[in-house]
Order: C-alpha cells, then structure tokens, then sequence
C-alpha cells in the first residue's frame, strides 16, 4: 500500500457568495499523477490552489505527506507550481529563472549549476540557459517552467492547466513529454484540466468535479467505462443516454425498460443499488455499437435499437454516424474505417447492437449550463 | 486576352499597396516632425543664433559670434545650475519615495476602486499649477495654518520657518510633479503579471524577497519613465522658487526669466538655456546607458 502524499479532509471553500470547494476529502497516492476534470467553475482549481497554498480553506485540513500544512502560505510547502501562463520572470534569463528557488534556498552555488543543467537536460532544453523567455516559444517556455520547479525537487508538483496556451499539436506532445518526466522524476503531480482527452491520456487517477465535489474518482478506464452519473458520461467522452427504468433482475441481468418502449439487459453489478425505482439514464459508448441492416432476428444476448441513419461523416480512422433512435433521440456510433464494409446511406433503416457489458446506468444530472462552457 | 492577363498578375496590385506600406510610416510622423521642426527646431536655431549676438535692447542685436557669452554663463552662474540640479533631483527622489508605495498600494491592493484612487490622486492638479503653488506657500507660511499652530502649542520654536527656504521650493516641486512620477509608476506596477508574483511566492521567495527579486526590477521603466518626467520640468521650473523660495533659493530658471523679462539681456538668457538643456539631455543619456532603455524593451 503506497503512503498518502495530499490528504484533503472535508475541505469546503467558500467565497462572497459562492461555495467553490464543497465539502471534498480526497487522498492523492505517492508518486500518482492524479488528475482533476471539470467544467468552468467546478472548484478544480480552487482546490489545486489551496493544496499549494495560494488559497485558505474555509472549513477543513490540508495534508501534506501527513503533516498538517492548512495554514502554511506556499513558501513553507514542499511544493511547487507550474501556472497556466507560465509565469516566468521576465526580466531573468533561463538559467536565473530555473535557479531562483535553490537561490532562495541557499543552495551553495556548485550545487546550483548541477542542478539546475540537471533540470534543464529533463526537459530537454539544455544550451538555453542564456535566453530571456521573452525569445522563446511557448513550448519552450512551458518547458523552462516545468524545469523551474521540478528544480526543486518537490514532494508534489501542482499543474494548473500548464498546457492551455499551446496549439493542439505541441499539447498532444507535451503531454506524453509530461508523463515521460513524471515517470523518470517519480515525482506526484496533480493535474487540473478541462480537457476530458489530456486528463485520460496522462493521468493514474483521475477525479471529475462539478459545483464543488467530486462526481467520480479512479482510474481512467474505469471511469469511462463505468460512468457513475449522467454528467460524467457525457463529459468524459461521448455518451448515448436514453431515459428508462429499472425492472426485473434475472441470472444477474437487470431489464431496463426504456421510456420509448423496448428494453435492454444490465449486468446487475454494473447497476447502482441506490437507482431502483427513480428514472435513470442507460448508456452506452459509440464505439462499443455495431451497426445492422434492420433485417431478420436479432442475435440473441445483445441489446439492441432500431433508428434511422441521418448522417455519415468520414473522419478517416473511422466513420462517424448520426443515428435517430427511439424516442427520436440521436444516436452517435463511431465505427473504425477497415474498409470492409460499405457505409450504410442517410435514410436507411438500421440496428444498433451491443453488449450488456458495455451498458451503464447513471443517475440523470443537470444539463451543463452557459457558465460551465466558458473556459 | 491581355487585359485577362493583367489582371491575373498579383505584382501589379501589389505594387501599389507596397509604395503605401513604404510611405506609411513618414507620413504617420509627419504632423508630429512638421510640429517639433516648427515649434521646436526653429525657436531653437533661432535661439542658439540670439545667444551668440551683442548689443542691447536700444541699440537692437547683431550676430558677432560672441562664443565668450558661454564662459561666461557658466562661470558666472554655475551656483543656480548646481542648486537646480540639487533641488530638482532631490523633489524627483522625494517623489519617487512618495509616489511608489501609493503607486504600489493602488496597482496592487486598489481593487475595483482602482479607478476612484486614481482620480482622487489627479485631482488636487485640476487646479492650476500657481494657485497650488500659492496654497502651499499659505500652507507653509511662518504664521500660517500648520506651523503657527504648532508653535503656538509650543511644539515648535518660534524661530523655526519653511518658507523662503530651499525646504519649502524642494517640497513644491515635489508637490507640483507627483502625478508625473506616480502614473508611470502604477502602469508599469498594474501591468506586472500577477502570476508572476505568485511563482515567486511559490519558489521559496519571502514577501520582502519577492518584492527585491521580482517587483522592483520589473518596475525599472516606470521608476525610468517617472525620474525623467519628473527630473527635466523640475531642474528648469521657476515658479515654486520665484514662490515658495523668496529671494535666496533661486534656481536657474529664475535667472533666464530674470535676464529675458527684466534684464533684456537675450543673448545672455539664451545661453542659460542652451547650457541647461545640453547639460539636461548629456545627464539623460548617461542616466538611460545606466538604467539601459533596451533592457527596459524587453521586459514589455
């Protein structure tokens, strides 16, 4: 069992008249690169910036590799930031910019020099050292900044959406780059982002946010797989959702009888015991449908729908599908471009199938509102 | 077909936007270099011609070439340029030390009242500069609202005074050029990234560090551009001397007035000017190599 390194114990954090942070106990592992998501104003931040000690928390107490750091300004936490706009001092070169926190530490001046060549080599940005960041590109200077902390070998490395001010091309890089730094430093890092893919793509674990708490928290793959409410399935990632209601349960399948009529099977254990008897979601992933001619039976075991092809999108590696389903919902279905069969045609009538396993029921959640769009 | 042809060719269209792009320039500084060439650069021929002319104002100038007219102001008059420079630097340092915490405190804790310190700081220079001048030549009379008080709690000899002192000329010129060296210095200070500030909080650096480190040295060019609004008005200006400094504190700017307005003596009042302001801009020059205006470039 790996020790605890961030500990939030029902942290709430409440400003003029708005509560950001909402009672919220989290436990960040050693050594994790744990991520938190959500849209605008979900309390990501906030809650990044009272682990780093920018922010005191109204109610609650802030852990640090067990030690009780609440009222700690920044400076006396062994931890570090790397900002949203890199924040790097303008008027200093890369070498001074990297070496400000050792200096500040008294670090003797040889030690310095190997440390913080050492921190740029990291980040491959060896030879810069002379460069005011004022002659760099953003990657390079996002870079620089990730040096200027990890310089310091911090027990925790806070990242408030380092990433936004890059194009898509250099993020996707940066982002393998930051999790090869992660893995060579073994350093913990807590990632803030509204990017569902960035979050994926980096994180152990990660954790989804909305008005204040956490809606989920785990691994990647179990919480795209297995969506605990409404809100994160379609956050993270694309859901199709039909409303529905729970029915019988037989050899550990769960009947959902959908509002449009049909119904489809669950494995009960894929099922939250608290959603009997309420109005559920039932959802599936688009990638997890195959598409059919609506022709003869049904395979038996499947759950499947009947809708009818509205639109075909060709994106390359796959095809994308827009499909009216029942209830006149829209469906999406990404289907892989192995160009074996031809593309069914706008106007067709079709059947969607897949696995019990691949559905989920989720409890509904509030549409996401104009506010929490803005980023 | 030819015409077709012409059409199609991307050169000739450009030709013509590429003419403008090249006069562009010229003619955006046109209306400000026609300005300075009439209202400056020909006074200031004008003036340094008149300088080198005898005669007087009965018998008229002529042009003689009297280069000695300059040993001679210099070397007649150089207690009023030394005392100039002494009163002007030290109201420009008086007002840098006053102007920064204010600047300081409004750029970085104003708050949505930012705008209403602002005008509150401007607005004592809705008044005109001489009346101002005179309310604190009331203010530091012997007799007046403050001293008097004090003396009359006994908490002050009587003997003790300001006015007709270079005290009370230093503490007008101080007075008269605060917003010149106070908004400089706010826009500089408002315009300093605030997550700069929080990465040196971040990286160990203590407030009073932080401010050492980060803020000042990135407030060079409003300290810059503050000294040197400041300096040049206040080393020529002679209207706090001529009020608040009686008749021992004058400056140089007392003198030319003195020679051009009463003496008549024009040659003489030019080269005053002229030493004072080749002594200004040699000053400057030395003072921006020190501070480095290049460096000032990139920090923007």
């Amino acid at each position: 069992m790996p020790d605890i390194d961030v500990r939030l114990e029902r942290v709430t954090k409440q400003f003029a008249d708005t509560v950001a942070v909402d009672d919220l106990s989290l436990d960040i592992e050693e050594g994790e690169f744990f991520s938190m998501l959500g849209p605008s104003g979900c309390g990501k931040t906030t809650t990044l910036r009272m682990i780093g000690g920018f922010e005191e928390p109204s109610i609650g107490t802030v852990y640090l590799g067990g030690r009780d750091v609440t009222d700690l300004p920044p400076y006396k936490r062994d931890v570090n930031t790397v900002f949203q706009s890199y924040a790097l001092f303008p008027h200093l070169d890369v070498f001074e910019n990297v070496a400000f926190g050792l200096r500040r530490k008294k670090v003797p001046k040889d030690e310095i020099t190997a440390r913080v060549n050492e921190a740029l080599h990291l980040v491959e940005m060896t030879g810069f050292g002379k460069r005011k960041p004022s002659q760099m590109s953003g990657g390079q200077q996002q870079r620089v900044a990730l040096a200027r902390a990890l310089v310091n070998h911090p027990k925790v490395l806070l990242l408030d959406e380092p990433l936004g001010a890059l194009d898509l091309k250099l993020r996707k890089q940066m982002q393998l780059e930051l999790k090869r730094i992660q893995q060579e430093v073994g350093i913990t890092f807590i990632y803030v982002t509204h990017d569902q893919e960035e979050a994926m793509t980096m994180s152990d674990r990660l954790a989804v946010m909305r008005y204040g708490k956490i809606e989920q928290i785990g691994p990647p793959e179990d919480v795209y797989e297995t969506p605990a409410t409404e809100f994160v399935a379609s956050f993270l990632g694309a859901s199709n959702l039909l409303d529905g209601e729970l029915g019988r349960q037989t050899d550990g399948n769960t009947a959902v009888q959908l509002a449009a009529g049909s119904s489809v099977t669950v494995p009960t254990d894929r099922v939250p015991h608290d959603l009997y008897d309420t109005q559920v979601k039932v959802g599936v992933r688009p990638e997890k449908i195959t598409i059919e001619a609506d022709r003869g039976d049904p395979a038996p075991g499947f759950n499947h729908v009947t809708g009818l092809m509205r639109m075909a999108t060709y994106i390359g590696v796959s095809h994308q599908y827009k499909v009216e389903g029942p209830g006149a919902k829209e469906l999406t279905v990404y289907v892989q471009n192995l160009g074996a069969a031809p593309a069914p045609s706008p106007g067709e009538k079709v059947r969607l199938v897949w696995h019990p396993e691949h559905t989920f029921v989720v409890k509904p959640s509030a549409p996401l509102t104009q506010e929490e769009e803005v980023e | 077909m030819e015409q077709h042809l012409q059409s199609d060719r991307p050169g000739v269209a450009r030709h013509g936007s590429r003419l403008g792009k090249r006069l562009a320039p010229y003619l955006l500084i046109s209306p400000g270099g026609l300005w300075l060439g009439i209202f400056f650069l020909v006074p200031m021929l004008a003036m340094l011609s008149l300088s080198l002319q005898t005669g007087s104002i009965d018998t008229g100038f002529r042009q003689t070439w009297n280069f000695g007219v300059y040993p001679h102001a210099i070397g007649e008059y150089h207690k009023y340029f030394l005392r100039s420079l002494l009163y002007g630097g030290v109201a420009s340092a008086a007002t840098l030390l006053i102007s920064y915490p204010m600047s300081y405190w409004i750029a970085f804790h104003g708050g949505r009242r930012k705008t209403t310190y602002l005008l509150l700081l401007l607005l004592p220079f809705f008044v005109s500069f001489v009346i101002r001048t005179l309310a604190w030549g009331f203010i530091l009379s012997d007799e007046g609202i403050l001293f008097g008080t004090l003396k009359s709690w006994h908490l002050l000899p009587s003997s003790f005074r300001v006015l007709n002192t270079g005290t009370a000329v230093v503490s007008g010129i101080a007075y008269n050029f605060l917003p010149f060296m106070a908004l400089p210095l706010y826009v500089t200070l408002e315009k300093i990234d605030r997550s700069v500030v929080a990465a040196a909080g971040d990286l160990y650096a203590s407030k009073r560090e932080t401010f050492l480190r980060v803020i000042l040295p990135l407030s060079v060019p409003g300290i810059f551009a503050g000294v040197l609004l400041t300096l040049v008005p206040a080393v020529g200006d002679y209207v706090n001397a001529s009020i608040l400094g009686g008749t021992e504190n004058h400056m140089i700017g007392n003198i030319i007035q003195t020679e051009y307005l009463y003496n008549f003596n024009y040659p003489l009042a030019a080269a005053l000017s002229f030493v004072l302001m080749a002594g200004m801009v040699i000053g400057i020059l030395a003072y921006a190599r020190v501070l480095g205006t290049r460096e000032i470039e990139e920090y923007v």
